[in-house]
Parts: structure tokens; sequence; C-alpha cells
């Protein structure tokens, strides 16, 4: 476990808008977002978990620390990251928060800002700044560490985080139903708007799958109420969904990541559905994707492409994208990160 | 006036014109959506903290956005603060007029805009009380989660500024998780949109920014919130314990136990020998603390849980458990916590609540603490507690009228806070910093810290209009509160001069 936040310090005062730097950690989400640009600022060597109180439900830790580390320690209290952010085979906790995915379980729980409890960055100027905390309420000040969560290292560095935690369900299995689309996106609304234990869902190629967790007794009545099959090898389906192992996601094509109302109607192409219905997977060219999801009222993100020049996320409103530069500005007025990574603006 | 030199000084608002903006905002509201004498402002001179009072300079009453854009306009124009207000029940302050500005009301713009049952949303106007909206969802087996104690009467655009809780926010988060959408308007005037329909938008997540920004960034004309499942039943347990910090350890154990009840209380024994008289809800009056933990969902879930917290409980030294038989008895065993606040008003004159949020291991020190302090400034403090979030509300009991209490309750409240971010949490966990915290954001912040802050309002409200002078202290006001703290050896505001 080693500190080498004075060796950032340095990093970032050597460095300016004609020599930018590219913050990375495991690099597994190289491809995700605006090409990078920018000399590389490796945050594996400041790794470790800091502080892990399970009764307090908040984990600690350095930004280069491996997903996979933080998941054995918060497994062997049977405790668990319910965003269930995908690893893409080395992610470090840093990059999982500023990249801000969330995997399966995001429609039952929330998203990655909505456990981030606290960050400490170094900003563009090298300052060591610290907001929110250790503690599960906190409004002091603006919420910056949720601000931090998705901005792709373009407000500053993470040194580290702080995240709530989770026991794991005490019981879970996993159903499939044969289902065409439509009907589908019906199921899945209106069994959200009851109180059933669904935790994740997936429809692809006319067959929904759904996992249930929570306690026994809840989970065996809707196991009963739902009908369907059970699924015998359910991890493995609902870890290959996240890290995008399932075969839907095979293929150079480019893929584009729908976040929608999640009574959005059925898209036209091939997909794979998530989230009760809010999050759509689809192959297919950037301007009729682009229409549609504006169409319904959401947005459109080039998740992984060989080609990017249609832009990777939806193009903001004037007002928005204003405050957005000033904001960029108030903490990295020198533009030394990851410029360019989430909008070409900055 | 440049953004450096409002992070550093206060601002000077002296030279408005006042009879100029009172002739311009008259014709963008009717006559009685504009008032400007002092009977008609008096209303508005505080919110649910009362003992900052200040009349502002006049009320504007906006009945749609149309008038929430002129009137932020022409205050723009004119360089006056404005203050945005819904019912007022906050507890910081954070809707206490500007003297030389402009209080506008939202409560006029009260309607439930849409409500989808199946979508699960409800878009409604900043002015809806957070109950309204679960009642309107009630015919679909929906509400709306964060409960507030002000719940019946505090609005959703007032929950958005503070990102309000509630009693059972362990289980299904704040404000911040429930609300997908808001529209708001800039002080320039200009109409905003943050977060969409969907569970994400794109750029930054400036929603999350937005929720608890205390009125300073942007005015909520509208909000989209999710509507949940309501829960087939419920049922609490009450246990009692001898001493607080055996109960405070049952509260991690049942943690421990991976279980997430769906609200976990705390109060101490004055709390429950000043509501008993009152709810008659049959609270073990020998008992140091008692706890309340509550399980929701179907009633199997609801059977299955309730049995294994009991099993924790009694394992961890409770010495009395009842289990609520049915809603009556379930409402009975919640009146007292409900009512702990208006039964300390009946204890003493005055009261004043603190919200410190600490890491739950270190309850029993801070209470120890507090009781230290008791004797220490001659006052009484009732302690209840929002124990699965670690979230301490202490209700200092005073009398305004007796010269020096005030004085001595502030000091009391202060070092609570102090002790509370010391022991690693925060002073406050849903109330909000408003006027009132302004001296704990100087312990609890460093200079560089408190000036990113101005920076982020600086990026939605370059002129510093928008609630000026609340949530985030100036560097100058930190260094001239004298609270110099000394962190590893450096003064926190090394740079400003002082007084």
């Amino acid at each position: 476990m080693n500190d080498l936040t004075e060796q950032f310090i340095e990093r970032i005062r050597a460095a300016s808008s004609d020599s930018p730097l590219r913050i990375r950690g495991g690099g597994s989400k190289d491809f995700y977002g605006e090409i990078p640009r920018g000399e590389i600022l490796d945050t594996r060597g400041h790794g470790g978990i800091v502080a892990y109180e399970p009764t307090e439900l908040v984990v600690t830790a350095r930004c280069g620390t491996p997903l996979a580390e933080i998941e054995a320690v918060l497994a062997e209290q049977n405790q668990f990251l319910a965003f269930e952010p995908p690893s893409f085979a080395n992610a470090t906790i840093g990059g999982v928060v500023a990249a801000g995915l969330s995997g399966p379980r995001r429609a039952a729980v929330g998203a990655v800002r909505d456990f981030v409890l606290g960050v400490q960055l170094l900003d563009g100027e090298s300052r060591r700044l610290t907001f929110g905390g250790q503690v599960m309420k906190n409004v002091a000040g603006y919420d910056v560490s949720r601000l931090i969560a998705g901005s792709l290292g373009t407000l500053g560095l993470i040194l580290e985080v702080s995240l709530k935690v989770l026991p794991r369900p005490v019981a879970e299995t996993t159903l499939r139903l044969d289902m065409p689309q439509a009907k589908a996106i019906e199921a899945m609304n209106a069994w959200a708007g009851q109180p059933l234990p669904i935790s994740a869902s997936c429809w692809c190629d006319d067959i929904l799958t759904l996992r249930l967790s929570g306690a026994r007794a809840a989970v065996a009545s809707a196991r009963e109420k739902l009908g369907g099959e059970a699924v015998a090898d359910a991890d493995a389906f609902w870890s290959g969904l996240r890290e995008q192992r399932h075969e839907f996601f095979a293929g150079e094509e480019s893929l584009w990541r729908l976040s929608l109302p999640s009574v959005t109607p059925p898209l036209s192409g091939t997909q794979l559905i998530e989230w009760s219905g809010s999050q759509r997977w689809l192959r297919g060219d950037a301007e009729a994707v682009r229409a549609a999801a504006a169409g319904a009222g959401g947005h459109a993100t080039l998740f992984r492409s060989g080609d990017k020049s249609a832009g990777v996320f939806q193009p903001l409103l004037p007002a928005l994208m204003q405050i957005h530069r000033q904001l960029k500005a108030a903490f990295d007025p020198r533009g030394v990160f990851n410029p360019g990574r989430l909008y070409p603006d900055f | 006036m440049n953004r450096a030199h409002i992070a550093e000084h206060d601002q000077d608002f002296s030279d408005i014109d006042r009879a100029g903006l009172l002739a311009e905002l008259a014709g963008h509201l009717p006559p009685a959506s504009l008032l400007s004498d002092t009977e008609d402002l008096k209303p508005y001179e505080c919110d649910g903290l009362a003992a900052y009072r200040q009349l502002p300079l006049a009320v504007a009453l906006a009945e749609n956005e149309a008038q929430v854009v002129a009137v932020l306009k022409t205050c723009h124009r004119f360089g006056v603060p404005v203050v945005a207000r819904g019912a007022g029940t906050g507890l910081s302050g954070g809707a206490l007029p500007h003297g030389q500005g402009v209080l506008l009301s939202l409560a006029k713009m009260k309607r439930i805009l849409h409500l989808d049952p199946v979508a699960r949303v409800a878009v409604v106007e900043p002015g809806v009380r957070n109950i309204a909206i679960s009642e309107a969802a009630a015919p679909y087996s929906l509400y709306y989660a964060p409960d507030p104690s002000s719940q019946l009467a505090c609005t959703i655009g007032g929950n958005v500024a503070e990102n309000a809780g509630g009693v059972h926010c362990l289980k299904y988060g704040l404000t911040v998780h429930n609300v997908l959408r808001v529209r708001g308007v800039t002080m320039a005037g200009e109409v905003v949109e943050f977060g969409n329909h969907a569970l994400d938008a794109p750029g930054y997540d400036l929603l999350a920014l937005m929720i608890g920004s205390e009125g300073l960034l942007a005015v909520v004309t509208e909000v989209t919130v999710k509507l949940v499942p309501k829960p087939e039943t419920a049922r609490v347990i009450m246990a009692s314990f001898g001493d607080i910090t055996n109960a405070g350890e049952a509260v991690a154990a049942v943690i421990a136990a991976g279980i997430i009840p769906a609200g976990l209380e705390m109060m101490d024994r004055a709390t429950t020998a000043a509501v008993e008289p009152f709810v008659k809800a049959g609270y073990d009056l020998d008992a140091a603390a008692i706890l309340l933990c509550e399980s929701d969902g179907t009633p199997e879930e609801v059977e299955e849980e309730i049995g294994r917290m009991r099993a924790v409980l009694e394992q961890s030294g409770a010495t009395g458990i009842r289990v609520s038989t049915d809603e009556a008895e379930r409402y009975k065993f919640w009146a007292g916590r409900k009512a702990a606040f208006p039964a300390a008003g009946t204890l003493a004159p005055d009261y004043y609540c603190m919200d410190g949020t600490i890491p739950r291991k270190r309850l029993g020190e801070i209470l120890r603490a507090i009781a230290g302090m008791e004797k220490k400034y001659g006052l009484r403090c009732i302690n209840v507690f929002h124990a699965g979030d670690g979230n301490l509300h202490p209700l200092i009991l005073y009398d305004a009228n007796v010269p020096g209490e005030t004085e001595r309750t502030e000091e009391f409240g202060g070092e609570i806070l102090e002790l509370s971010v010391a022991l690693g949490g925060t002073i406050t966990g849903e109330h909000g910093v408003g006027h009132e915290k302004l001296k704990g954001m100087c312990v609890q912040f460093v200079a560089d810290e408190l000036a990113a802050f101005h920076r982020v309002k600086a990026a939605f409200d370059p002129a510093g209009l928008l609630n000026p002078g609340k949530a985030v202290p100036s560097l100058h006001r930190c260094a001239e509160f004298g609270r110099m703290h000394v962190h590893h050896g450096e003064l926190k505001f090394p740079d400003i001069e002082r007084f």
C-alpha cells in the first residue's frame, strides 16, 4: 500500500494544456469515451483499502486499488458493492467511480453515484480537496463527490473514495421466461410497480431473465408468482452480462448504450434490454440511434466503436454546456486532466 | 465584483434601487403577488429556525415558471439578491430572507402536473407538499419514499434544496436517490433541466449537484420524482436497553447480521420521559435508551426479518422487547419519535435542534460528551437519533428570555458539531448549513475546499445573487469567526487578514 500523492502533485504541476495528463488505472475502459489524449498518469501504484468497517457499511480505498481486491474483502464479510460495476478484467476503484458505469442491479438499488459517500481528489492546481465523508448522510457543502462519479477524470484525480456497501441478499434465484420484446417491456414495468424483489432483468432473443434477491420468503413467493423456469448457472449469466461476455456483445459493429424511460416501446434493431427497460444495448448507425433516444426522452452513448466521429456522448444544450465548461474551469482551470475525453469542447 | 472577491468577502448590496426594482417587478406580477409593506413581509421573516429573523425588501409569490424567470431576470439586472422559499419549514435558516433582497416564494406553484403509475414517476411543481405526492400515488399502491418529519407541510422544492431525508432513508435513500429530474431557472433567468426520465443523463451529474445546493445554484420550478411500490406490510420492534452504549452496539449488530431495517431509530431516556405523557405509547421509562427497529415487505418477509432482528437485539442485551401486532400499535410506537420535537417545546420555552452525523460506532462517545456539555453549559439536552444513518438530533432546551442562554445554547450546539467532525462525521446530515452552520463549515472544510464550493456556485451564478451568504461562508468570514482551528500544525486560513 503506497502513497503516491506527492508524485501525482509533481506530475500535475508539470503538466499543461499542451502536455496534458491522461489518468489511467487498469486501462480496462480505454475504449470508453472520446479518444484518450495526453501522457499516461498511472494510478495503480496508489492502492490499498484505507478503511473498511462492515458495521458502518463503508469502505474507503485509494484510487489504484483493484475492484477485484475490494470485492474479495467485502465478500469475506458477506457484503458487496450493490451497483455491480463491470470490472472488464482489471478495473481499479478510481476508474469505476470516474467512469460511473453500473451493472445489472442498478435499476433496483441505484448507480455508482448513489453509493459514493466521499472523495478525496487533486484538482488541476494540485490542491488536495476532500468532499463528503464516510457517513451515510452529509449535506455540508455541494455534493461534489457524486459530481465526480461519471466525470471521466476531467475534473480531478481521485485519490481516495468512500463507498456505501450493503449486505449480500440472504436468498437469490434466477428465472427464465419466453416473451417477445413488447410484452417483456410491459411486464417489467408492471412488476417494478409491485413489491417484488426483482434485482436484475435482461431481455434478449425473446427470452426474459429475471433475478430475485431478498428474504427467503420473499424470493420464494415471487418465484411462484412469476412462473418461468429456474436457471441453474445464474451467477455465470449475470456476471457475463455485467462484464459484457454475453454473446450479444460479441462482434465489432458499433455498440450503443441507450438510457431511456423504462416504458419506451420497442425500438427496431437487434438489442439487449436491462434495468426493467431503462437500459437498451443496440447495434446501429449514429443518426438513427440518437434520434430514437432523443425521441423517447433519453440519450444514447456510443459505448464501443472503432469510429467515434459521430461523438460518443449525446450533445448538450448550450445552457448546460456552458455550465459544464465553467465547472471544468472551476476544478481544472489549466485543462490538464483528460482533455476531450467527455466532450471535445474541454 | 469578481469571483475571487466573492469567495473571500461577503458581498455588499447596500446601494439597491428599491423603488425601481418594485416598479419593474410590479410589471411582471399581479398586485396580490408582490408584497412590500412591512406587515405583509412579516410572515416571511424567518423559516423553521425562528431564532434568526430578517425582513426582505419584497416578497414575490410566483404562480408559474414564466413569473420565476421574470423575477430572476429583473433582480439580476438590478443586482438584487434572491432567496427562494417553499413552505419555510427548513431548520437551518436556508430561507432566511436577505435584507437587501427579494424573497421568492414558490408555495403557489403546487400542482401535480403528471403522475404515471406505469412509469412510476410524478412530475410536480416545487410547491407541492411531500405528503401530497404519496397521497396522489396511493391509489396505485405507490408512494414517494423520503419522509422528513415535516412531510405534512414541507414542499418538494425545499426537499430538493436540502436533500431531505427521513426515518426510512437507510433503506430507501435520500432525496438525491429518489429524484430523476429537476427543472430550474438560473439567476440569469435561463431555464435548465438536470436529469431526465431515464436513469441517467449525459455529461456531468448536475442533478446530484443541484440536490442539496440550498437554493444557491438555481430556482427549482419542476421536479420529477420516482414512485416506488408501497410495502404490503410493516412491523416495528421496540427494544429497551439499560445503557446507551449497549443500544449503540445493538444497532451495529443488526447491520452486521446483514439486515437493513426500513427504519432504525433511538431515543434516550430524557426523550421518552418527555414524550410518554403525550403519546402514551407505553415506552419503557426505566430504559436508558429505546430502539425502534422496523421491517417492511411482504408478510412472510417481515415475519422472517422481525425474527432475525429480535434474535440479534436479544443477544445484544435488550432488557425488553415488544413487537407491534397491528398498524395501530405500530403508529403508537412511532408516535413518540414523531412527537419528540413538539414535546421538547413543552419542556422549555425554546429548543435548538442539532443535526450532526457520526460513524455509528462513536455514538456512546458523543452521548457521554453531550452529557458533560449539559453540565458545562448548564442546559439540558435530549437526544433522538436516526441510528441507522448515524444522524444525531440533540435538542438543547433553553429559554431565549433568560439573558445569555441563547449564546450558551449556540456554543453548546457548536461544540457538538465540532465533535461530530472530530469523530469523523459532519456538521449536518439532513438539515443543511443555511445561515445557521456557517461557522461549522469553517471547521469541516479548509480554505481550498470552501474556495472550490464558491467556484461551483459561480459556474451557475457568476453574479453571486442566489441566496448569497448562505451554505458556504466566505473565507474572510471564517477567519473573522476567530475559530482558529489548528490542524496538522497549520493554521486553516493562513492567507486571510484577521481582525
